[in-house]
């Protein structure tokens, strides 16, 4: 009976775990603040990136604010590959990162080891 | 609270360490006073301060469904911690000491990964470190130090012997040994006297200059070095395309995989539960892709920077992986493998009214054969005033323009198609040519005047260069404008094995094309010319001293102007990639070896692995991974001299 119940409890969970983690869910957007001749975001890092993904304005200087409250060291790096930006984001510090927006495009973002993504459109 | 990871795993350390002393101790017949009891405090200590973050970090990234190594951490050490503390009110066999040792081994291998990982990602700030930090200007006839940000282009600066070269510029004042290694790994000192150009951050070794400063800023040379750096330490190869899928749909696998193991153990193979447990979070901390992680990011870095301190600057993580495939390398001609600056051997012809026309003709091109026409027509005095008009360029043939109301032109062979030149002249071309020099005609009207030979001889370094591109199995050829007898000439020199003359700038890149039908090519050029050849080819290779638009077109930059770092950079891509490969197998290798021991796949035979030693291996992984990145610092080039200290 123990055993029947163990596996019920299993294979619940093992379901539960590919629709949480590989489901389709609802990824958080947001555009900059605007004004004349700047915008800038401010981003937190908790167990990935709020917002996730980010409008700017085409040729408007871009500042994101990346605030890390997350204590794993799996996300004390953020590296834009395409700006060549690594920037280490020490832990509860506001850090700002500058980004050209001459180009329109989508850029991505990533930790250290690539685990986790943001994205950047400039349009 | 934040504690760093320093702190926390000092504090799980301490912790953790009476239940290690136990656990080897306990055959000898040591037992932790209070038993089961001190257990529970002591780990709930490591729990509550060391893990807490892990479970933190987890927390978050599940709300956002996402998942990162520290989930693994955190859900395997939290499951061995409540069942113990369910398996001792019950009075069953527990094991704290499991999730209090794994905490502190993953710990362990944290705070050594950070360190390592700052050590790799130094070279950019070692670079920096170069630059002077501030410069003596003379303005308004006042000499005043001040700091490097604020030289301005234009201002006159004074380096005293011994002293940096602020920024980049010109000498008006004085000559010199210079000290480049620094920038272009160049071991030599450098002769300079005025009107040569200066590097900022370079060592001025026994004379006192006085230069003016051209570029500041982010504008020079060592800046723009800098940026390159920086862009490729956190560019992607391609490689990674593979761990970047895997890492993001990892650890949700290997949570289910866990709970199978967990399943079959206890359901299906009537093992206890704790016997289960042991093995399905053995399988969760072991199973962490950190190293995976690592292995390209650290290799990049260090191997960018070891590149970047030799001279040979590597853009971006993909030339690498190309680098590996390429069989032919094709070479532009002038300044490439020649010194680019060709001077006049030969006038045939009235010397004055040769010179004249040439002199007028080709003062507004910047082709280096126009360059060793005015150098000349400068030094027989022949260059002062400038009548054309009309002046028109005729591509790939030459230019003509109109002299006190005469049609005059200057070019090569080309413009015969309709124009006339004498049977003396012709064999007189023919003679100059056949010793390898180039020949320009001059004329009037539609009848060729004069003839001026031009040389330009390969650079000292270029045979062995090629000879040992050879060594390495690459098929060398050289695309050139110049005509065949030339090219053949200078390939004979130097060993090319092909040679394809008479070839129009624009027509460069079709022949790459070509060549890529066969196989992968790298091109190596300077000019402006070069480069669209420079970007068509897989790996194109840009000599430092050419044009701004070659430098951007090319994959991989050579900041020695000297043809045997083509080799090296090959050598050094190839020993970059292959130290990726190295760490991604040995990533691999943990996880593929280890998963199964973890999981007791083994156990019939008495292979199996406690959560601790699971702890352990994952620690060492990464840190193996990084060292192996960070050996790259001692790669041994065909070339120590080109070391700069």
């Amino acid at each position: 009976m123990d055993k029947m119940l163990v596996l019920v409890a299993g294979l619940a969970a093992i379901a539960f775990i590919v629709w949480w983690f590989f489901g389709k869910h609802q990824v958080q957007v947001a555009s900059a603040q605007q004004g004349q001749s700047s915008q800038d975001i401010d981003i937190e890092v908790a167990g990935g990136y709020s917002p996730e993904q980010i409008v700017l304005k085409k040729g408007v200087p871009a500042t994101l604010n990346f605030t890390r409250t997350d204590p794993s060291g799996c996300l004390d790096h953020v590296v834009f590959s395409d700006f060549g930006i690594n920037q280490e984001l020490p832990q509860g510090e506001q850090v700002k990162v500058q980004i050209n927006t001459d180009q329109a495009g989508e850029y991505t973002w990533a930790c250290g080891m690539n685990m986790f993504q943001g994205k950047v459109i400039i349009k | 609270m934040q504690l760093t990871t320093n702190k926390r795993f000092t504090i799980a350390l301490i912790f953790s360490l009476p239940m290690l002393a136990q656990m080897i101790l306990t055959p000898f017949g040591f037992h932790l006073p209070g038993g089961t009891w001190t257990e529970f405090v002591l780990t709930t200590v490591v729990m509550a301060v060391s893990a807490s973050p892990f479970v933190r970090s987890t927390w978050s990234s599940f709300k956002k469904h996402h998942s990162n190594m520290d989930t693994l951490v955190a859900i395997g050490t939290v499951t061995a911690y409540l069942y113990s503390i369910y398996a001792m009110l019950a009075g069953q066999d527990v094991f704290f000491e499991g999730a209090a040792l794994v905490i502190t081994f993953i710990l362990l291998g944290q705070v050594f990964e950070e360190r390592m990982r700052k050590n790799a990602s130094s070279a950019i700030e070692k670079l920096l470190d170069l630059q002077a930090k501030d410069a003596e200007v003379i303005r308004d006839g006042q000499a005043l130090v001040i700091p490097l940000d604020q030289v301005q282009i234009g201002d006159i600066v004074r380096v005293k012997p011994g002293q940096k070269i602020a920024v980049d510029g010109t000498i008006v004042e004085g000559q010199s040994t210079i000290d480049e290694s620094m920038v272009t790994g160049e071991s030599m000192p450098v002769e300079k006297a005025v009107d040569d150009a200066v590097i900022g951050a370079t060592i001025n070794k026994n004379g006192t200059l006085l230069f003016r400063a051209d570029k500041v800023g982010d504008e020079t040379m060592l800046a723009q070095i800098v940026d390159l750096v920086k862009k490729a330490q956190t560019s992607h190869a391609p490689i990674q395309n593979l761990t970047d899928k895997v890492s993001s749909i990892f650890v949700p696998i290997v949570l289910i995989l866990s709970i199978l193991i967990f399943m079959i153990w206890y359901v299906f193979l009537g093992a206890t539960v704790s016997t289960a447990i042991i093995f399905a979070v053995s399988v969760l901390v072991i199973a962490c892709p950190c190293a995976l992680g690592l292995a390209t990011p650290t290799a990049l870095m260090v191997g960018t920077g070891v590149s970047a301190k030799a001279g040979i600057l590597i853009k971006n993580g993909e030339v690498l992986e190309a680098v590996n495939h390429v069989k032919t390398v094709i070479f532009d001609k002038t300044g490439t493998i020649t010194q680019g600056q060709p001077v006049v051997t030969d006038i045939i012809g009235g010397q004055d009214q040769v010179m004249t026309i040439a002199g007028q003709l080709e003062a507004a091109s910047e082709h280096p054969l126009a360059v060793a026409v005015m150098d000349k027509a400068k030094e027989l005095g022949l260059a002062e005033n400038n009548s054309v008009e009309n002046f028109q360029a005729i591509e790939g043939k030459g230019v003509t323009g109109r002299i006190d109301g005469q049609t005059a032109f200057i070019g090569n062979a080309k413009l015969l198609a309709d124009r006339q030149m004498s049977a003396d002249l012709q064999e007189t071309m023919t003679q100059l040519q056949e010793a390898a020099k180039t020949v320009v005609l001059v004329g009037v009207g539609d009848e060729v005047i004069g003839l001026i030979a031009i040389q330009d001889a390969p650079k000292p370094s270029s045979k062995q260069a090629v000879a040992s591109l050879k060594k390495r199995g690459l098929k060398t050829v050289m695309l050139t404008g110049d005509n065949q007898l030339v090219a053949d000439a200078v390939a004979k020199q130097v060993g090319i094995d092909q040679v394809i003359a008479d070839v129009l700038p624009n027509d460069k890149a079709e022949y790459v094309q070509k060549f890529q039908q066969e196989a992968e090519v790298a091109f190596v050029g300077d000019g402006i010319n070069d480069a669209p050849a420079l970007t068509t080819a897989d790996v194109g290779i840009a000599m430092g001293s050419g044009t701004d638009v070659a430098i951007e077109s090319g994959d991989i930059v050579l900041v020695k102007n000297d043809l045997q770092d083509v080799a090296t950079a090959i050598q050094l891509s190839a020993k970059i990639f292959n130290r990726i490969k190295l760490n991604l197998f040995w990533a691999f290798i943990y996880n593929v070896l280890g998963i199964p021991v973890a999981a007791g796949a083994f156990a019939a035979i008495g292979l199996t692995l406690s959560p601790e030693l699971a702890g352990l291996a994952m620690a060492f992984s990464s840190l193996s991974v990084v060292i192996s990145s960070l050996l790259l610092n001692r790669v041994k080039l065909n070339r120590p001299s080109a070391f700069a200290n």
